[in-house]
């Protein structure tokens, strides 16, 4: 091993030696580390799939322990609300969901499972003939873009006032806030929702009543519908928000007045480091790891819906997809929708628990 | 015992001129609470040569971290510095600045070029999610802003170099390195803009005894290499007299004697310092009976019109019970005890 270093001095061969190796040892531990990353992402990813099988698997099982004939019920439903007989693929279809006495269990599965690679989800009982799919494309965008945009918001929003309170616990900017906001988010969503669609949209008309967007209008992406939408979305987005912000809100104070005592953030003072990069960089950023796990879960929920926003504002998701379902017993649409959301859940979990990886370096240590 | 320990300058307790780095006056600290506010400091006065290892020495209670949060201007509410200065001696020639008056920006300015700290508990003291090398690096070009990415990083290995953790490390984070090697890490990391002054908070508690003599060794060693000064905090009176030039012996807030350690070694003047003196076991000598001190510090909320030390001291007198004693010039150190006032001790 030679010196490669242009010191001098009696240290100095010493410490070329030391470089030398110190370049091995560091390639050798990138590569350490990025494999310990890997083993444990595959070893996550390997229990996910299996929760996902069994996600799929329970739906399977769940219709056939129903006594009697589950599938035979739905098909004379089906018959009466049509007042034709079925098309035989059809009646193939609604067999592999929910059981055909004829064939034996394990051929049932393997039909099951044929049936949701091809994303068919059954046909609605209530919108016969419409496939289940169908109706599930058709509310997830509103759904997506009214909770998913409101989720991301009020988690910035409440993280980003909760840093802002928790980092001088007992100013009076904290003094007032943090107490209203606990009472706020106290107040029952649904009494929030009725209380604004009432004022904002009966009394004084600011916003339509329900909906998500004008019924005289032909869905497109141009300017006018575009901007019927916004009109339709802002009342039950804020009433999202204004509900959802005081958790996370609440949630990244507590944390952040822990962290802010910490010593590193002391140290971090101490180095002269800008009062914004000591307070994001250090106190923020390790207050909002538990704060992270709460926001990838409440992510995957996002495609479950707001069932109460959606009901209270009509407003065309899949929250109010599976209400309408849940009222006519409209048992393929359940179905799907659950199937649906059981694996956006286990997905969302399974990026949370990726990214978190890569947020908190302690994680990846093996156990 | 190491030499250079006794080799300690045996001069005026108080030296004021160029040779100062930083000259403490009149500091007191009070902890704002609900009721009466409580002095954790009083009165503190000293100066600290260039290149001085000052160690203050105490138990807990006795305002030592209080002092040097105060010093640094680390302090949280509700500690609030009531009075005094604490003026800081630019390398330069540059006019002194009072620490405790600097306005936050200037103050930002000279944190960690000419003023840094090294904290008690190495593990709470670096930020568990970076790396150890961008630790360096955030500091080096906060203050260096015409340094590179690269130059910062390969700064903060050589660093590391420095306090014998291999280069490679500097991509590790805190809790993949061993408890000696963190402790280490901040000290290099206390260094990373040369200062002229380092304060150490009890660097040496959270190691064994094997890691603390290498730590004190390479803190002295690094001492000789770059000439800065240091304030060493510990509880551990044992330790500074083979680290420190000087030692300030603190009790209930005040400085009760200020001393060269070979002083304290081998003459304490107050009674309390000859009693934390004798509360540790010669290594080179035959094992004796230690002497501890009875009783405990005094509640600092509510402190005897006399000497604090009074109710726990083996020469108490009269005197003691009423009068407070004040840190008076003694040849060359410092102490405040009524046994050495003037008429009673020639």
């Amino acid at each position: 091993m030679t010196a490669t270093t242009g010191a001098t001095g009696p240290a100095a061969a010493a410490t070329g030696a030391v470089e030398t190796s110190a370049r091995h040892d560091r390639n050798r531990d990138r590569k350490r580390s990025g494999r310990r990353k890997g083993a444990f992402l595959a070893r996550r990813l390997g229990f996910y799939l299996v929760a996902g099988w069994s996600a799929i698997t329970l739906n399977f099982v769940i219709p056939r322990l129903m006594p009697g004939d589950p599938s035979a019920a739905i098909i004379d439903q089906l018959e009466r609300v049509s007042g034709q007989a079925l098309p035989p693929a059809t009646l193939v279809s609604i067999q592999g969901l929910f059981g055909n006495p004829d064939d034996s269990l394990f051929e049932q599965y393997i039909a099951y499972l044929g049936q949701l690679a091809r994303f068919d989800l059954g046909l609605s009982i209530v919108n016969f003939p419409v496939p289940v799919a169908e109706l599930v494309a058709a509310g997830l965008p509103w759904t997506l873009l009214l909770v998913g945009t409101t989720t991301v918001l009020s988690f910035i929003l409440g993280t980003a006032l909760g840093v802002a309170a928790g980092w001088r616990a007992g100013s009076r900017f904290d003094a007032i806030l943090t107490p209203l906001t606990t009472f706020l988010s106290s107040v029952p969503y649904f009494w929030v929702a009725l209380l604004a669609l009432w004022l904002f949209g009966f009394l004084w008309g600011w916003f339509p009543l329900s909906g998500g967007y004008d019924p005289n209008l032909v869905i497109a992406f141009e300017p006018a519908f575009i901007g019927s939408v916004l009109q339709y979305g802002i009342l039950p987005a804020a009433t999202i928000v204004f509900s959802a912000f005081g958790g996370w809100m609440l949630g990244m104070r507590n944390m952040t007045v822990t962290t802010v005592r910490e010593d590193y953030v002391l140290l971090a003072q101490a180095k002269g480091l800008s009062p914004a990069r000591v307070r994001w960089r250090y106190a923020a950023r390790n207050a909002m790891l538990p704060q992270f796990t709460g926001f990838a879960m409440a992510l995957g929920g996002v495609v479950g819906g707001a069932l109460l926003t959606e009901i209270v504002f009509s407003y065309p998701g899949i929250g109010y997809l599976l209400f309408s379902a849940l009222q006519k017993r409209d048992y393929p649409v359940m179905q799907g929708v659950f199937l649906l959301v059981t694996l956006t859940v286990l997905l969302a979990n399974l990026i949370a628990d990726s990214v978190y990886v890569w947020l908190d370096p302690r994680v990846r240590e093996e156990k | 015992m190491t030499t250079t320990a006794l080799t300690a300058r045996n001069d005026a307790a108080r030296p004021v001129g160029s040779d100062t780095v930083l000259d403490v006056d009149g500091l007191c600290v009070e902890y704002a609470g609900a009721g009466e506010p409580v002095r954790a400091c009083t009165d503190v006065t000293f100066a600290l040569r260039r290149g001085e290892i000052l160690g203050i020495v105490g138990e807990s209670g006795s305002g030592k971290s209080t002092l040097i949060t105060a010093l640094t201007r680390l302090q949280r509410p509700p500690a609030v510095t009531t009075a005094g200065r604490v003026l800081f001696h630019p390398q330069d020639g540059e006019e002194p600045v009072d620490l405790v008056r600097l306005t936050p920006r200037k103050l930002r300015a000279l944190r960690w070029t000419s003023l840094s700290i090294v904290l008690q508990s190495a593990m709470d003291a670096l930020n568990p999610v970076m790396r150890l090398g961008a630790q360096f690096v955030d500091a080096l070009r906060e203050h260096d802003r015409s340094m590179s990415h690269t130059a910062a990083w390969e700064e903060a290995r050589r660093l590391l170099g420095l306090v014998g953790i291999s280069a490679d490390r500097a991509r590790s984070y805190p809790h993949e390195l061993s408890g000696g090697m963190r402790q280490r890490a901040t000290i290099a990391l206390a260094l990373a803009c040369r200062p002229e002054l380092v304060v150490m908070d009890e660097p040496t508690t959270a190691v064994d005894v094997v890691m603390q003599r290498q730590i004190l060794a390479q803190v002295l060693r690094l001492r000789r290499e770059f000439g800065f000064a240091v304030v060493f905090v510990t509880h551990d009176l044992s330790l500074l007299l083979e680290l420190a030039d000087r030692i300030a012996v603190m009790y209930a807030g005040r400085i009760v004697e200020l001393a060269s350690a070979t002083d304290v070694y081998r003459t304490p003047m107050h009674p309390y310092t000859r009693g934390l003196r004798d509360s540790f076991p010669p290594l080179h000598a035959p094992v004796t009976r230690l002497e501890g001190i009875p009783g405990s510090p005094p509640d600092l909320r509510a402190l005897p019109s006399g000497c604090p030390f009074a109710d726990r001291c083996p020469a108490v007198m009269e005197r003691c019970r009423t009068e407070l004693p004040l840190l008076e010039p003694h040849g060359g150190r410092s102490v405040a005890c009524h046994l050495h006032d003037e008429g009673i001790r020639p």
